[in-house]
C-alpha cells in the first residue's frame, strides 16, 4: 500500500471542497472495497477523505418516496422496519450481498460505487483497460466465466457486482448528489455507465460529487417480490446471475411489473421490454418464460459464460415464480 | 471430555505463529515474480532500499550462500519427493509465477510492504506450461517408480492387463479434479530469530516441528539441536504445513542479514502460489463386470500435476487396488511437470482424488447393471486385502454401510434418476466409500510427575486442530488413573520428545502409544518408589497395586495407600522418557481405516444450484479416543468434501500462467450455509493389531469418499453425470 493522507470531513460541503481541490483524493466510507483495492495496488489515492461522520445515514419516509441516506449501512437498511415494509425487494437484495460483517461496514453509497470483481482488474500483472487504459482487456479472451452478456465493449466485459443496485434499478430509484456546482438528481439507470471506449469510468458522477442519498418512489411492490441470486455457494459469493423481480397482481393477472438483472452487464440491467410483456398477462410459467425470452434478446456470450444464456432466462422465470407465490 | 485448549482458543489467549512479538523485531515482505518461466534480467532495488525504515532488500544478487545447498538432485537425504524444495535468492531462474525474487526487510510491516512494491524486475521470459490437459502427452513415470518397481506409484497389475477392454459389460470414463488450495483460516507465517550466530529459533506454522528443524538445520549446515521450532497452536493446515516452503527460507535469510528477529506473514493471495495445493489431476477408469454384479477388471490411470523442480506424488490409485474384489487390476500413475509451485498433500490427499473417480465409476457401473449401488458394493466386498492377500487387521465397513443407509434413509431412494422431487427441487441420494492406511510410526514421549501431583507430558507433535492435545491428555489420564485436570500435555516444540509430523491420520496411532507407554513407565517408577518407602508395597505383587484417583492402593490392604504427590516429594520427580515403536506383530495384517459417506442433495432444476441437505459419515476407525473431537474431525472432513464436490477450484489463466481466482471471495471454500447437519457414526471397535489403543485414524477418511457421494447423489437427482469437479450450477442447467 502506498502512503496516503487521511482527513476526516464533518460537513458535506467541506468533504466536497476537499475532494474538488485534490484530483488524487478519494472519499472513503465503509472501505470494504477501496481498502482491498489499495492493498493490491489497484488504486492508489494520495488522500482519503473519511466521510463517515457526515450526517447522511437516515432512512426516512418523505412525500412520495423513501429516502435512504448514502451513509446508511447495508445491514441497517436491510433490517429497517420501513424498508422491510415498503421496499422488501431492496431488503432481500441487500441480504443477498456479501457477508454480515461486510454489510455492517458497507454503506449504501459505497455499495453503488463498488468496482468490478473482474480478476484482471485486480491483478496489476495482467492487462485491464479499466485499471490501466490502453493495456487491453484480459477477460475478453481469458477467464470470462463471470462476465457480461449485455452491453459490453471490446475494451471491457466486466460486470457490476452489486446486489443492492439491481433492486434499486428495478425500483426506479433516484440518486441524490451534491457537488461543487450544487445539487442534482440522477435517475438510477443513468448512474452507472456502459464501458464503451472508456471502461475506466464506472459512473456519470462528476469531479468532486458526493452521493448524499437515494430515493425510492412509493410503489405497490410490497408483497410479490423476489430477489434471486444464483451463486456457487450458499452465501458470500458474487452472483453468476441475479434477478430482482417485483409484481403487482390483481387476482392472478399482472397489473405491473419490475425486472432487473445482475451479473450480466457493466451496470444493473433493467429489463423494461420484458416488464411490458408481463403486464396484463396471467401470472403463469408460460408468461414468465415469454418475458424471459424477451429479456435475453441481444445477449451474447464469451468462451466461459455461455451458461448465462440459459441460466439468465431460467433465473428470471424462477424469480417471477417466487415473486408471484410470495 | 472437552478440548483442553478450547478456552484458550475462544478467548484469544492461544498464540499463533504470527503473534509472537520479540524485542527489536523486523518485518519481511516478499516480492513475487510476475512471469511463470524465464530469467530475471535485472532487478532494481534502489528505490526500495531508500524507502523509510528499510533495513535490507535481499535478492539473488546479494543473498547469502547457504552451506546446506548441494547441487540439485545430489542430495540423497531428500525424502518423498525427487528434486529439491525451492531455494530462494540463489539464482536468476523463474520457475513459477509469484516465486519470491526478493524480500524486503523493514522496521515495520507497513513500511516493508510499501517498499516491496518499489522493487522493479525485468525478465527474459520463456514460454511456460501451466495447462495439465495440454501437457498430458508429456506425462512421465515418477522417478521413484523407475528406481523401485515396488513403489506405490509404480505401475501395478494383478491378473490380466487392461482386462476390462474385453469385458462384456464395461464402462470407460474420465474424471478431473481441479487444483484445490488448503486455505486454513490461519495463513502461513514465521518469525525467525538467530539467538546466536549458530542458534536459530523459529516460531512457525508447520505440521512437523522436527521436520522443519531438520530442513533448516540442513540448509544452514547446523546440528539439529541448534535449531528450535515452536508451533504450539496451528490454525488449521490440512497439509500445507507438511513441507518447508520458500517464505520460511526467506525469513531465516532475512533474519541473518539484518541480525534481528524477522517476522514474515503471507497474504491470502500468496497462499495460492507458494505453499502447495491439491494437484489438478486427470483420471480414467475402465471397469468391467458380470451381469450379476461381480467386477471382473478395473484399470485406473491418473496424471497428476507437479512442479518442474520437485516430483510430488501421492497415492491416488491406492484405494482402487484394495477396495473391491477385482481379479484383474491395472493401475498407472504419471506426472506432468508444469511451471507452477510444487503441490503438497491436501486432506485425504491422493486417496480423496482417486476415490472421486473410483466411487463415481462404481455408481456408474451400478446403474449400467441396474443394481442398487450399495448392493453392488456388497457384491464386491473384500474379506482380505486383494492387493497383497493379507487379512485385514479389522474391517467393519459393512456395519458402516448399514448404519449409514439407515440414517440417510437409503430406502427412500429410487434407482431411476429424477424420481424424487419437491417443487422445483430434485432430490437424490448417493454414497461414496473411503479408506486410508492405518499408519503407525515411531515416537517418543516424556512423562513426569510434578510436586503438585500433576503429570506433565511432552511431545514435539503439533496439534493442527484435530484435538491431539485433548486425546493425549485423555490417554494419559486413563492410563494413570488420574482426572484429566491432573494431566498437562505440552506439544508443538521441537525440543520436546521426538514425534512425527502431524499428518496421514497417524498421530493418535503413533504418539498415543508413546504417551500410554510413558505413563505405564511412570507407574512402574511410582511403584518402585512406593516399594522403597512402604513395606506393604515392597512385598506386594505388581498386579495388586492399583492406580486410581491419584493414589496407589493395594488389593486387600485398606491401610496401604500412598498419594502420587507424596511419592514425588520422596523422589524429587525425574522425568521418564519412553520411545514407542510399532510392534512387528501386526505385519501379517493389512491395516486400513474405512469410511462411507451418504449424501442427500437437492438440485434446483432451473438454476442448477445444489444444496447438500443431509450428510451421514460413518467410520470404522478402531477405538475412538474422544467422540467429541473425533466427531468434529469427521464433520470438518465432510465439509471439506462438500467444497471439493461443489465449490472449490483454483483457476489459472494459461496465457499468463497466473491464478485468476485468488482470494476467498473468488475461491469458494464452503460457508456455514453450505454445510448441513452432518451425522457421524463410529463403529468404535478396537483394532487388535495396529496398536495397544486399538485406534486406526480418522483425519483422511473423513474427507475421502464425500465428493463422489455428492456427485452420485446429483446423478440420482438429475440423471446428469458430472465427471469434472466442482459441480457448479452451469454444469447442471
Amino acid at each position: 500500500m502506498n502512503q496516503f493522507q487521511y482527513v476526516r470531513a464533518s460537513k458535506p460541503k467541506a468533504a466536497i471542497e476537499a475532494l474538488a481541490r485534490d484530483p488524487n483524493a478519494q472519499f472513503i466510507a465503509g472501505g470494504t472495497n477501496l481498502l482491498d483495492l489499495m492493498k493490491r495496488g489497484v488504486m492508489a489515492p494520495q488522500k482519503l477523505i473519511d466521510i463517515n461522520k457526515l450526517p447522511l445515514d437516515k432512512i426516512e419516509r418523505q412525500e412520495g418516496n423513501i429516502r435512504i441516506g448514502a451513509l446508511a449501512l447495508n445491514g441497517a437498511v436491510a433490517e429497517d422496519k420501513l424498508v422491510l415494509e415498503k421496499l422488501p425487494l431492496l431488503a432481500q437484495a441487500l441480504n443477498a450481498g456479501a457477508s454480515a460483517q461486510l454489510r455492517n461496514m458497507a454503506t449504501v453509497g459505497g455499495n453503488m460505487l463498488q468496482r468490478t470483481r473482474c480478476p484482471y482488474f485486480y491483478d496489476t500483472a495482467m492487462p485491464c483497460n479499466k485499471r490501466e487504459p490502453g493495456t487491453g482487456c484480459g477477460a475478453l479472451e481469458g477467464y470470462n466465466r463471470m462476465h457480461a452478456i449485455f452491453g459490453f465493449s471490446d475494451k471491457c466485459i466486466a460486470v457490476h457486482p452489486s446486489d443492492m443496485s439491481v433492486a434499486l434499478a428495478a425500483l426506479d430509484a433516484t440518486v441524490l448528489v451534491s457537488g461543487p456546482k450544487g445539487d442534482r438528481r440522477i435517475p438510477f439507470a443513468e448512474l452507472h455507465r456502459l464501458p464503451g471506449d472508456q471502461p475506466h469510468i464506472d459512473t456519470t458522477l462528476g469531479a468532486g460529487e458526493l452521493i448524499t442519498a437515494v430515493e425510492v418512489p412509493d410503489n405497490a411492490f410490497t408483497r410479490h417480490v423476489h430477489y434471486l441470486k444464483v451463486r456457487e455457494r450458499a452465501s458470500y459469493a458474487f452472483a453468476l446471475v441475479s434477478v430482482a423481480a417485483a409484481l403487482q397482481l390483481d387476482g392472478s393477472t399482472i397489473k405491473d411489473a419490475r425486472l432487473a438483472m445482475g451479473g450480466v452487464a457493466h451496470k444493473p440491467w433493467r429489463l423494461a421490454d420484458a416488464e411490458k410483456t408481463l403486464v396484463g398477462k396471467p401470472a403463469t410459467d408460460e408468461t414468465f418464460r415469454q418475458a424471459a425470452e424477451v429479456a435475453m434478446r441481444g445477449a451474447k456470450a464469451f468462451q466461459h459464460n455461455a451458461y448465462k444464456l440459459k441460466l439468465g432466462p431460467n433465473s428470471i422465470v424462477q424469480a417471477l415464480k417466487n415473486a408471484a407465490a410470495a | 471430555m472437552n478440548r483442553v485448549d478450547g478456552r484458550q482458543k475462544v478467548t484469544g489467549a492461544a498464540k499463533y505463529s504470527a503473534e509472537y512479538q520479540l524485542p527489536n523485531m523486523a518485518y519481511a515482505v516478499l516480492v513475487g515474480s510476475t512471469i511463470a518461466k524465464g530469467r530475471l534480467s535485472s532487478i532494481d532495488t534502489k528505490a526500495a532500499e531508500r524507502a523509510p525504515g528499510v533495513l535490507a532488500v535481499i535478492t539473488h544478487q546479494n543473498g547469502p550462500k547457504l552451506p546446506g545447498h548441494k547441487p540439485v538432485g545430489k542430495d540423497p537425504s531428500q525424502p518423498q519427493t525427487v528434486g529439491s524444495a525451492l531455494r530462494v535468492f540463489t539464482d536468476d531462474k523463474i520457475r513459477f509465477n509469484d516465486q519470491p525474487i526478493a524480500v524486503v526487510v523493514a522496521d515495520s510491516w507497513e513500511r516493508a510492504r510499501y517498499a516491496a512494491r518499489l522493487v522493479k524486475a525485468q525478465y527474459a521470459q520463456e514460454a511456460h506450461q501451466t495447462n495439465l490437459e495440454a501437457n498430458k502427452p508429456n506425462a512421465f513415470l515418477p522417478t521413484q517408480a523407475k528406481k523401485n518397481p515396488k513403489s506405490p506409484v509404480a505401475d501395478y497389475q494383478r491378473g490380466q492387463v487392461d482386462a476390462y477392454k474385453t469385458g462384456a459389460l464395461k464402462l470407460e470414463a474420465e474424471y478431473v479434479i481441479p487444483t484445490e488450495v488448503h486455505h486454513p483460516i490461519e495463513m502461513q507465517s514465521i518469525t525467525a530469530h538467530w539467538e546466536a550466530p549458530d542458534r536459530l529459533t523459529l516460531y512457525d506454522k508447520t505440521q512437523g516441528t522436527m521436520a522443519t528443524r531438520r530442513d533448516f538445520a540442513r540448509e544452514w549446515g547446523l546440528p539439529e539441536e541448534n535449531v528450535k521450532v515452536i508451533a504450539t497452536y496451528v490454525g488449521g493446515a490440512f497439509g500445507n504445513g507438511l513441507h518447508s516452503w520458500p517464505h520460511e527460507s526467506a525469513a531465516i535469510v532475512a533474519a541473518k542479514v539484518v541480525n534481528r528477529p524477522v517476522k514474515l506473514m503471507l497474504t491470502r493471495e500468496q497462499m495460492f502460489t507458494m505453499v502447495g495445493y491439491r494437484p489438478h489431476t486427470w483420471q480414467k477408469i475402465g471397469m468391467s463386470a458380470t451381469p450379476d454384479g461381480k467386477i471382473t477388471a478395473i484399470t485406473h490411470e491418473a496424471i497428476g500435476q507437479t512442479s518442474t523442480y520437485e516430483e510430488f506424488t501421492e497415492a491416488t490409485l491406492g484405494q482402487t487396488r484394495m477396495m473391491y474384489q477385482a481379479p484383474n487390476m491395472t493401475t498407472r500413475y504419471r506426472l506432468a511437470a508444469l511451471d507452477i509451485g510444487s503441490p503438497i498433500w491436501m486432506r485425504g490427499p491422493g486417496e480423496a482424488t482417486g476415490a472421486f473417480a473410483l466411487e463415481s465409476a462404481m455408481d456408474e457401473m451400478a446403474y449400467l447393471l441396474n443394481i442398487d449401488p450399495l448392493e453392488f458394493r456388497l457384491r464386491n466386498y473384500t474379506d482380505k486385502d486383494p492387493e497383497n492377500g493379507k487379512p485385514w487387521s479389522s474391517k467393519f465397513l459393512k456395519e458402516c454401510y448399514q448404519a449409514g443407509a439407515e440414517r440417510i434413509g437409503w430406502n427412500k431412494r429410487q434407482l431411476k434418476p429424477g424420481s424424487v422431487r419437491e417443487g422445483d427441487w430434485l432430490i437424490g441420494y448417493g454414497m461414496g466409500v473411503g479408506t486410508f492406511g492405518a499408519h503407525r510410526g515411531t515416537s517418543k514421549a516424556t512423562a513426569k510427575l510434578l510436586p503438585d501431583g500433576t503429570v506433565l507430558l511432552q511431545s514435539a507433535v503439533t496439534d493442527i486442530g484435530p484435538g491431539t492435545g485433548t486425546a493425549m491428555t485423555q490417554i494419559a489420564a486413563d492410563t494413570l488413573g488420574v482426572t484429566p485436570a491432573k494431566v498437562r500435555f505440552e506439544w508443538g516444540n521441537s525440543d520436546f520428545a521426538r514425534a512425527p509430523t502431524q499428518g496421514g491420520s497417524a498421530i493418535v496411532n503413533t504418539v498415543g502409544p508413546a504417551v500410554q507407554e510413558a505413563c505405564l513407565a511412570l507407574k512402574d517408577k511410582l511403584r518402585e518408589l512406593a516399594a522403597a518407602g512402604n513395606g506393604a508395597f515392597a512385598a506386594a505383587r505388581k498386579e495388586d497395586v492399583t492406580f486410581a484417583d491419584g493414589y496407589l492402593t493395594l488389593a486387600g490392604n485398606a491401610t496401604a495407600r500412598v498419594t502420587y504427590t507424596d511419592l514425588v516429594k520422596q523422589a524429587g520427580g525425574q522425568a521418564v522418557t519412553v520411545e514407542s515403536k510399532p510392534s512387528d506383530k501386526g505385519r501379517e495384517y493389512s491395516m486400513y481405516s474405512f469410511s462411507v459417506h451418504f449424501a442427500q442433495v437437492r438440485v434446483h432444476q432451473l438454476t442448477g444450484e445444489v444444496r447438500v441437505s443431509k450428510l451421514v459419515s460413518c467410520a470404522d476407525a478402531g477405538t475412538i479416543i474422544n467422540e467429541k473431537t473425533a466427531g468434529n474431525q469427521m464433520k470438518g472432513g465432510a465439509v471439506g468434501g462438500i467444497g471439493m464436490a461443489l465449490t472449490e477450484a483454483a483457476v489459472i489463466d494459461d496465457r499468463f500462467g497466473r491464478y485468476v481466482t485468488k482470494d476467498l471471495a473468488e475461491y469458494h471454500v464452503p460457508v456455514h450455509a453450505d454445510a448441513p447437519a452432518v451425522e457421524v457414526y463410529f463403529v468404535n471397535q478396537p483394532d487388535p493389531h495396529v496398536n495397544a489403543l486399538g485406534t486406526k485414524g480418522i483425519g483422511e477418511i473423513a474427507t475421502i469418499g464425500v465428493a463422489p457421494a455428492i456427485a452420485n447423489a446429483i446423478f440420482n437427482a438429475t440423471g446428469k453425470r458430472i465427471r469434472e469437479l466442482p459441480i457448479t450450477p452451469d454444469k447442471l442447467i
